[in-house]
């Protein structure tokens, strides 16, 4: 370590707090001329301020650049309007992307809220539910690269290597293709996300689970609820507020896949998602118009996923 | 309605733990049975039997005449008040009540009738579109007992639906429930530690410890003729006075002071070899001052160590011969800490126990 990094180093250890604690007495120093009703509401304002300059500088700054670029050209060089969500909006390959991320988004989403929730609720009813669960976790821990390499030898073509097509040859059927056929290859690509993510949503609403109490439960079926009746009317409701954050939390994974696509097809063979089409235009035809217009569309997506999130927010606060 | 019939219930858990031990007992239709017994003697697990949410390891356990160790829970025409109350924290009080109408599939307006009726009992008509986290303790409570008795089933199980109650709340759920029975004499079994709570409202008790069934009777019959030492002291506040004292003929040496028995008791006294020792028990309430000489009572002196004052009565705490002696005796009597006086128990209130047995030697 050099002394300029070292000196980098303490200057970030101690300046930050010293920062902090200076910017405080600041404020202090600011409001004291107010009246004391008038500091209380104007200090947390005051404090927040940082926060707001931080987000404004990393968020909100580079939303409007990018907002900026997607109607230039190419090189960022000149105004071009609309062109490049025309150009966008008037390309096939565009549409096809579009519909292959709502793939991902309904069915993987979907899959693995319920894969989940089912395996969460049998594994809460059997002994060795530790075991289960681990071993369904596990994928979680794996990089999507890895996971992408791992499915890659599973949908292999050559029966000898591919597991699927092992399978399929014991049984005396033609191997298949697996990745090259549109809309097979795409739900495959969604088997893998599912694999890895089955156990995240396993885990959070398992923990929601355990909060709901056996007593409740026992109440429901000495009521005459069937176990069905049961999971449907108690345990169903009682987790929807796990079950929202889990959902949430997939569909913005859904909506930002790209991992998994990139190592297994590259987006090609009509597997390309918003996010692998947003690298093809940005690092591989450099056109950053095009490559921000994507990202403008991604953006306003996840928007009304945001606003849901924030409503629900507000509404268990109101709960308290 | 319907009986309740424990064929020797047993509950294991693993090897070890035996939560209920040969248990057999018959609750009677219409009757109010209150399982009494101190903490993890098995009231709950029992109850839980019944209830059909623990399996019976052994034994039957019949409804009315219906075996029904392999029905389902909302097969076996039951409710169950919880301790927790368990009410369903999503839906409204109404709809808390109508849930197991509307699983059996009763029509909207057969179930608003019974969900009014129920809350008109209970008193909680202007709570129908609350959340329970909207209610107090004893509304809650009310709400889980209102639960139980929509649903109209042949037997009620209560496990301590009191013990989250503040005591005078707890005093005056306690008269509701004992009315609500009276109203619908529907066959109940509840659960409680509490002997005052058994005492007060079971038609009859059944007293339980480690999982074996004590004695079961009127709450008269315990407490008049306890069939052992565990339930004399169990049954009754205070408790039994217990002391050991040595068999001589029909009479009892206790310390320097000979009881001269009478009846039953000299019986009792009797039946034991000379020399031999037997525990003899008996209630505060019952001890009096001796005056005069009365060949139906027993007596002993005492020396006053503590004088608790009640109001219109006195908790005499004494040392009789090396035991301490617990009295309840009416606050006009004067008594001084310090003061020696005779006590004295009337015949019939003295209760003899084998020491080894445990077991009541009288009757
Ligand atoms: N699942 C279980 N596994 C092992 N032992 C258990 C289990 N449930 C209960 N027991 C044991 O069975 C015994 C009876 O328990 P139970 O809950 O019936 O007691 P209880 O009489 O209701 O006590 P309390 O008044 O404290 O509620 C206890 O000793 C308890 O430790
Ligand atoms: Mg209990």
């Amino acid at each position: 370590m050099d002394f300029g990094t070292l000196g980098f180093a303490v200057l970030a250890i101690v300046g930050v707090p010293a920062v902090t604690v200076l910017y405080i007495l600041a404020t202090e120093w600011l409001v004291r001329g107010l009246p004391e009703r008038r500091r209380a509401t104007i200090r947390p304002w005051l404090w927040l301020l940082p926060a707001f300059a931080f987000l404004g500088v990393y968020l909100i700054y580079p939303m409007i650049q990018t907002a900026i670029l997607s109607v230039m050209d190419r090189r960022s060089e000149s105004f071009v309007g609309f062109d490049n969500y025309l150009g966008l909006f008037g390309n096939d390959s565009f549409w096809l992307t579009i519909a292959n991320t709502a793939m991902w988004l309904v069915l993987f989403t979907g899959i693995v809220i319920v894969i989940g929730l089912i395996v969460a609720v049998l594994t809460d009813r059997v002994r060795y539910e530790t075991g289960v669960k681990a071993l369904i976790f596990i994928p979680m821990a794996i990089s999507f690269v890895a996971a992408g390499v791992i499915w890659g030898f599973m949908y292999e073509f050559d029966p000898d290597i591919g597991t699927l097509n092992a399978g399929l040859a014991t049984v005396g059927a033609e191997p298949q293709s697996w990745l090259t056929e549109w809309p097979r290859n795409t739900v495959m690509l969604i088997i893998v996300g599912i694999w890895m993510w089955v156990g995240f949503a396993m885990v959070i609403l398992s923990a929601g689970l355990k909060g709901i109490s056996t007593e409740l439960l026992e109440a429901a079926r000495i009521d005459g609820a069937t176990e069905l009746q049961v999971f449907f009317r108690i345990i169903l409701p009682l987790l929807a507020p796990t079950i929202a954050v889990v959902g949430t939390t997939i569909v913005i994974t859904a909506l930002k896949t790209f991992d998994i696509v990139f190592v297994m097809t590259s987006g090609n063979f009509d597997t390309e998602v918003i996010a692998s089409l947003f690298y093809r235009a940005r690092f591989i035809n450099g056109d950053v118009g095009s490559a921000s217009a994507v990202a403008v569309i991604l953006l306003l997506a996840i928007i009304p996923v945001m606003l849901i999130n924030i409503r629900r927010f507000q509404q268990q606060e109101a709960m308290r | 309605m319907a009986t309740v019939t424990f064929d020797h219930i047993y509950k294991r858990y693993g090897q070890d733990v035996i939560a209920v031990n040969d248990l057999n007992l018959e609750v009677k239709d219409g009757e109010f049975l209150v399982l009494v017994g101190p903490s993890g003697c098995g009231k709950t697990t029992a109850l839980r039997c019944v209830a059909g949410l623990e399996d019976i390891s052994d034994g039957r356990l019949l409804i009315g005449d219906r075996v029904v160790n392999n029905v389902a829970p909302k097969d076996r025409d039951i409710a169950m008040v919880f301790q927790s109350y368990a009410l369903y924290p999503h839906m409204t009080v109404y709809d808390n009540l109508a849930f197991g109408l509307k699983l059996r599939k009763m029509n909207k307006a057969e179930i608003d009738k019974r969900v009014k009726d129920g809350a008109g009992i209970l008193g909680l008509e202007k709570f129908l579109d609350r959340k329970p986290k909207a209610l107090s303790g004893g509304q809650r409570q009310r709400v889980a007992l209102g639960r139980a008795i929509v649903r109209e089933p042949s037997v009620f199980l209560m496990d301590e639906p009191l013990s989250n109650l503040d005591a005078k709340l707890r005093v005056q759920t306690r008269a509701e429930i004992a009315r609500l029975h009276q109203r619908l004499g529907t066959t109940t079994i509840y659960v409680t530690h509490d002997q005052v709570e058994a005492m007060t409202m079971g038609d009859r008790i059944c007293v339980m410890k480690d999982g074996l069934l004590q004695q079961v009777g009127s709450p008269q019959e315990l407490y008049d003729h306890p069939v052992n030492i565990f339930v004399a002291g169990f049954i009754g506040s205070p408790s039994m006075n217990f002391a050991t004292t040595k068999s001589e003929g029909k009479d009892l040496i206790f310390g320097g002071a000979k009881l001269e028995l009478t009846g039953a008791q000299a019986r009792a006294a009797e039946s034991r070899p000379d020399g031999a020792q037997v525990l003899i028990g008996f209630r505060p309430e019952h001890i009096e001052i001796a005056n005069g000489q009365d060949g139906s009572a027993v007596r002993f002196p005492a020396k006053v160590d503590v004088v608790e004052y009640l109001g219109n009565e006195e908790l005499i705490h004494a040392q009789a011969e090396g035991n301490e002696v617990v009295a309840l005796l009416p606050s006009d009597r004067k008594v001084g800490v310090g003061d020696n006086v005779d006590l004295a128990v009337p015949m019939e209130k003295l209760h003899i126990f084998d020491p080894e047995s445990e077991k009541t030697l009288v009757g």
